[in-house]
């Protein structure tokens, strides 16, 4: 249910901190700047960003299931 | 080069059968279009499925199928900062984008200017925030324009003929049906583009020998490109990997572009035009649906460097997804995929053009030139003012320096948008900004940045010498940054001196109601 803040969830706000998990994992290119391992024929640095959309949508949907 | 006359009757068809639908959609979930807000927002009743069509539609442009690629294509791994720049904006816009939906729905705010306005009291502010978002919205339609030339250039017609044709095609369909055509049309562009993208990263791969032959040839490619360059005395050109200087490039790219996207006029129209808060954080999760293609989209780069692909004679690197498309398809396939790309580029223009207008007609026309307009002259005025903003886009097409790189010109929208970064988001949050500090902030982010654009030719990053060692910054990241240090120090300096604040027309309750139960909707 909704209360008038908008939030299903408020005591949960707090789980907002995971959404800068994909800033910290995907702007800081020391974490996937090479090239191994590859991943059928992908270099690191590709497939990486790739992985990294799914588990920022999932984030995202995690966070908005519980928190709102 | 000859016209490819099956390709081109696929085109025209596909083309034909779209723009029926445009008007059509006139009459789609029917409301008066002769009012502002029917003809700019849809009346503001789209929900999770169709919001996600617009704003998907609206942000995967002519930017994903021939800017991104070609970047990738004719530098190398730099081009893939699209994809954390994709990845990391949802949850930001998750954070931020569901107040501005509440707090406009509360007053019914059309625009990031009317809620500007009723936020700090000022009409300077709020003309300075439209001025920006139409000034901005140029390059990233000329972009859309410039996809569609290269597009049709591709199937052998003079790019001038073609080009008139679908400008006016786009203005058209957009002048008549107003949002509401792009809504619809996005839902078919979508097909068609997930169709032809799925086909590609398929069949091109197993055609040229798979993903590992592909990054090898470009690592092959980029190598003797770099020896050559070396030799000629000019800096390396790329790589499938980032050098250590490309990784502030990259990163920079990313953050910026991510800040900047949903300050764009046709981006705040799309989040407004869905009918409750709750849409708009759901939507967060969903749209990487979009950053995953447009990775996808980005590898076509490399797989145009491996068929074998030449830079165009007129368009360049520019060329990668339209001459790879010619390459490996029979003619009426290309035919298909460059309407898809073209239909792909109409959709967003005409968000882009729509929501400009609607800028113009409330915040500047309204505000300074009739102050009493009826709805039906809003609506005439938004209708005229979005053809005006097309011919202006026309503009940025014919600047060299900028169509180097098709994304230069999305790069240097960026470049003036987020300087209304400080007064919209951060306004959402808090009122501690003095309004006076904010538009000096702004000026100086627009001089500063624009500057830069200037000295490098447009060309996105400038090279910043900071402790001795050279970074290339991304310029709107560069010019957000002295923007916003600018507010945060004359703030206080402002209140010292007691220059008035303003009267906030908004309560801190208005920006968390997500439900529109008890909010009035007003145009």
């Amino acid at each position: 249910m909704e209360n008038s803040s908008g939030v299903r969830n408020k005591g949960m706000r707090w789980l907002y901190v995971l959404l800068i998990i994909p800033f910290i994992a995907t702007l800081w290119i020391p974490f996937y700047g090479g090239t191994e391992p590859s991943l059928a024929g992908i270099p690191y640095f590709y497939w990486y960003q790739f992985l990294w959309v799914i588990i920022t949508a999932i984030i995202t949907a995690i966070v908005y299931f519980i928190v709102g | 080069m000859q016209p490819d006359w099956v390709a081109l009757g696929v085109f025209i068809a596909l083309f034909l059968a779209v723009t029926i639908l445009g008007f059509v959609a006139a009459n789609w979930r029917k409301g008066d279009l002769n009012i502002l807000h029917e003809w700019g927002l849809g009346g503001s009743r789209f929900g999770t499925l169709v919001t996600w069509f617009l704003l998907g539609g609206d942000l995967y442009t002519a930017y994903t199928f021939v800017a991104v690629p070609g970047l990738v294509y004719g530098k190398g791994a730099i081009g893939f900062f699209a994809m954390p720049y994709t990845i990391v904006v949802y949850p930001l816009v998750f954070l931020f984008m569901p107040r501005l939906w509440a707090v406009a729905r509360k007053h019914g705010y059309v625009t990031a200017s009317d809620f500007v306005r009723g936020r700090y009291d000022s009409h300077a502010l709020a003309l300075a925030v439209a001025f920006t978002g139409i000034l901005a919205t140029l390059p990233y339609i000329a972009l859309q324009l410039f996809g569609i030339e290269v597009s049709i250039a591709e199937m052998g017609v003079n790019p001038e003929i073609a080009l008139t044709i679908a400008f006016v095609i786009l203005a058209a369909f957009t002048f008549v049906s107003g949002l509401r055509a792009p809504a619809l049309i996005a839902v078919v562009k979508d097909v068609m583009i997930y169709l032809l993208i799925i086909i590609m990263v398929i069949y091109i791969p197993i055609q040229l020998g798979g993903y590992g032959h592909i990054f090898a040839a470009a690592q092959a490619h980029f190598t003797a490109a770099n020896a050559a360059a070396v030799a000629a005395g000019k800096p390396p050109v790329g790589g499938i990997t980032l050098s250590s200087a490309g990784m502030v490039a990259f990163s920079t790219l990313a953050l910026g572009s991510a800040l900047a996207l949903f300050m764009y006029p046709h981006a705040v129209t799309g989040v407004l035009a869905s009918k409750d808060g709750h849409v708009v954080k759901r939507n967060m999760a969903l749209l990487p649906a979009y950053s995953f293609l447009l990775g996808a989209i980005a590898l076509l780069g490399y797989m145009a460097i491996a068929a074998g692909v030449k830079p165009d004679a007129t368009y360049g690197a520019n060329i990668a997804v339209p001459g790879l498309i010619h390459m490996m398809f029979p003619s009426w396939f290309a035919g298909f995929a460059f309407a898809a790309i073209s239909i792909g580029a109409l959709v967003p223009a005409s968000v882009m053009s729509i929501a400009a207008a609607n800028l113009f007609t409330r915040n500047i026309y309204k505000e300074y030139f009739r102050k009493g307009a009826s709805p039906r002259e809003e609506a005439t005025t938004a209708k005229t003012a979005s053809l005006v903003v097309k011919v202006g886009a026309l503009a940025f097409v014919l600047i060299p320096g900028a169509t180097a790189y098709a994304i230069y010109l999305q790069l240097l929208g960026g470049v003036w948008i987020l300087q209304i970064f400080p007064a919209l988001v951060f306004g959402l949050y808090t009122r501690w900004f003095n309004r006076w500090a904010l538009l000096i902030g702004w000026a100086a982010g627009m001089i500063v940045g624009t500057y830069w654009a200037f000295q490098v030719n447009f060309a996105a990053t400038y090279t910043f010498t900071i402790g001795g060692q050279k970074y290339a910054i991304y310029t709107a990241l560069a010019a957000f940054i002295i923007n916003l240090v600018i507010a945060v120090v004359l703030t206080p300096v402002f209140n010292l001196a007691k220059a008035g604040n303003g009267q906030d027309a908004t309560a801190s309750a208005d920006y968390e109601q997500l439900s529109p139960v008890a909010a009035a909707v007003e145009g």
